[in-house]
């Protein structure tokens, strides 16, 4: 009963599949593949809309307040207001900025962020496309979103926007290394790039009771939360939204961007950060794993929509209580604190493989990654010491 | 129409040969850089096809050195660019035709 | 091997490189040098080398592309198209065009179609990487380090 509930969407492609079933191979591949991306935008648009009223009620209720709650019951139609507004907007364009560029922009944005989204497990038997490189793959098309800033930046011709495109693409490289390093060790231990046997990987339970997620070993967990950090300053969130910051560079690359482009690229950043928290919870969380060998029976897909939710969550709250990091602290911390760390992980998750994977080999791996997060602290303690305060009152 | 070697080396001459135009035509530095780059991507795309055009048995020889030879070509930009930059901030120009200090 | 495939990224391609080589503005250059480099991914997933594809994408794009878009920036003037066109080059471009089509067209071994092949795993480029290839790997890694400092020090303010 359950395993039914589990393969429901399996078996609704392949009966969606009945009529060309016998027909050549090229299109049973072609129609397969258009049900897959339409039914990745469905879900994900939807998951963009609901995202962005919940982040707001979220934001609301951090700050002792309601979030927007006139549209709708609990103002969960507010997507749809916003839609709205954001259609019937003008469409502004500098009369001085490059138009080609200008307008290719957003849409290389978006297109590079819902492409990633087609290589992680949704569910058992449920990836949109498989690929045998498919971490490969989700770097090499995220790199193609610093250019995409760029033209943003350039194209509309505005020194704000420039200085914007500049921060958010530095921010961006920086924060690329650690966040490639950081799966290494997961590739490294897996033994391979494919996603869907990353989560194979991570199936079973050890004593029955706890499962062998990676975010459960030494390496693991702090690759998880250096992951987890650089997906958030890929993102452009809180606490490192520099790019964006509105009090600074009004809006930073997306200065001149009025109406329907401005919500792309909302949407951009916004799926952007679920193919990063998605592929955070393959990696690190075990995918559609259940943590519980009692409640296997809840379908996988919720299981990986619950850990994406509750990353998101994080990501709001985090967005909700700390203030924004200032431009070189940002890039300190990458170059100075995490590469190291991420270098680290690669090496405590050999100490722990060569240990044999039980205990030994996790008491060895955290005490490596102990030593090195130790010697950093003490070696980057940026703090200047200041003199004792004095004050001078007026005679 | 079956796909031959030739016609995929016929690509990669005009690919490369496309990137010698913009090499050798062009008088603004970052141009050429350009130009550089397409005709080692060039290169590339016949190791490549060598590599799949040939007999049994397969080794991924032409695999790996198109590897090796991307990555040189990623720090042989990074290089060039670097010099592009410090020539320009001496000579305030980046016209090739203007660097010509050391001519006799 | 997909045939109409083919002509098309050949298409894309080819005409991709030839607006970075001739396009007056520079920006707009260095964007179809990225399509092009894109086109050129598509041609290598096309021949059965994924792998090689995916690094191209990675590094043409997301690096250099990146790179010479940055010094695009750091360079200009507010003058931004480039003046002059040397109409020579394109004499010997075409000469040099006509001599490798006639080579190719000329070996007569060079006219086979693409045999069959097993898929290259990744898994097999990487052992093949950490046995056969090991010694220029990490080559490689030298030299990358090599141009990383030499670059930083060509760029580097000298400090007053």
């Amino acid at each position: 009963m359950s395993e039914s509930i589990d393969q429901i969407f399996v078996r609704l492609k392949q009966w969606l599949l009945l009529p060309v079933a016998n027909g050549p191979d090229w299109l049973v591949q072609i129609a397969s593949s258009l049900i897959n991306i339409f039914t990745l935008l469905a879900v994900f648009l939807t998951l963009f809309a609901l995202m962005s009223v919940l982040e707001r009620k979220i934001l609301g209720r951090i700050q002792n307040r309601y979030g927007p709650n006139r549209v709708g019951p609990f103002g969960l139609l507010q997507p749809v207001a916003d839609g709205i507004k954001m259609l019937i907007k003008e469409d502004i364009v500098p009369v001085r900025a490059d138009k080609i560029v200008h307008f290719l922009a957003p849409v290389l944005i978006a297109a590079t962020a819902i492409l990633t989204l087609g290589i992680i497990p949704y569910g058992r038997g449920m990836t949109p496309f498989t690929i045998d490189g498919g971490i490969l793959f989700f770097f090499a098309v995220g790199s193609t979103t610093e250019l995409a800033v760029f033209m943003a930046g350039w194209g509309s011709n505005n020194k704000f926007s420039m200085l914007g495109a500049m921060r958010a693409i530095a921010q961006m490289i920086s924060y690329e290394l650690p966040l490639i390093i950081t799966v290494l060790p997961v590739v490294m231990i897996v033994g391979s790039l494919n996603p869907d046997t990353m989560v194979a990987a991570q199936s079973g339970y050890v004593f029955g009771v706890v499962p062998r997620w990676f975010v459960f070993t030494p390496w693991g967990a702090a690759a998880f939360i250096l992951f987890f950090v650089s997906g958030l300053v890929e993102s452009n969130r809180t606490p490192f939204d520099v790019p964006e910051g509105e009090s600074e560079i009004v809006a930073g690359h997306m200065t001149e961007y009025s109406g329907f482009k401005y919500a792309t690229f909302f949407m951009a950043e916004y799926i952007g950060m679920f193919a990063i928290t998605g592929l955070g919870a393959t990696l690190f969380l075990g995918g559609w794993h259940a943590p519980v060998r009692a409640l296997e029976f809840i379908p996988s897909y919720i299981w990986f929509f619950a850990k994406l939710g509750a990353l998101l969550f994080v990501y709001i709250w985090l967005r909700g209580t700390l203030p924004r990091t200032r431009v070189d602290q940002i890039m300190n911390f990458a170059w100075k604190f995490m590469l190291p760390m991420a270098f680290t992980c690669i090496v405590a998750a050999a100490v722990w493989h060569y240990a044999g994977r039980g205990l030994r080999g996790w008491l060895w791996s955290f005490v490596v990654i102990a030593i090195v997060y130790t010697a950093l602290s003490i070696f980057l303690d940026t703090r200047r010491r200041f003199a004792p305060r004095t004050y001078r009152f007026a005679e | 129409m079956t796909i031959t070697l030739q016609i995929v080396l016929a690509v990669a001459a005009a690919l490369f040969c496309i990137g010698l135009l913009a090499a050798l035509s062009r008088r603004h530095a970052i141009f050429i850089l350009i130009g550089i780059e397409m005709m080692l991507a060039a290169a590339n795309l016949n190791f490549i096809a060598f590599w799949r055009f040939r007999p049994e048995p397969h080794q991924p020889t032409g695999v790996m050195v198109a590897i090796f030879s991307i990555a040189i070509a990623a720090a042989e930009a990074a290089v060039g660019l670097a010099l592009v930059i410090a020539v320009y901030r001496h000579y305030r120009t980046t016209n090739v035709d203007q660097f010509d200090q050391l001519k006799g | 091997m997909n045939s109409p495939a083919f002509v098309f990224i050949a298409i894309l391609t080819l005409a991709a490189a030839l607006a970075a080589a001739t396009l007056r503005k520079l920006l707009h250059a260095a964007l179809s040098f990225a399509v092009a480099s894109v086109g050129l991914a598509a041609f290598f997933f096309l021949l059965g080398g994924e792998f090689v594809g995916l690094v191209q994408i990675f590094v043409y794009i997301g690096a250099v592309a990146v790179l010479i878009v940055f010094t695009i920036l750091l360079t200009r003037r507010d003058v931004e198209k480039d003046r002059g066109f040397n109409w020579s080059g394109v004499a010997i471009a075409i000469a040099v065009f006509g001599g490798l089509i006639w080579a190719i067209v000329k070996t007569q071994s060079l006219s086979v179609s693409a045999p069959e092949m097993p898929a290259l795993t990744i898994k097999h480029i990487g052992e093949v990487l950490m046995t056969g290839y090991v010694w220029p790997l990490l080559c490689l890694g030298l030299l990358l380090t090599a141009a990383l400092i030499g670059a930083l020090i060509l760029v580097m303010e000298d400090k007053r």
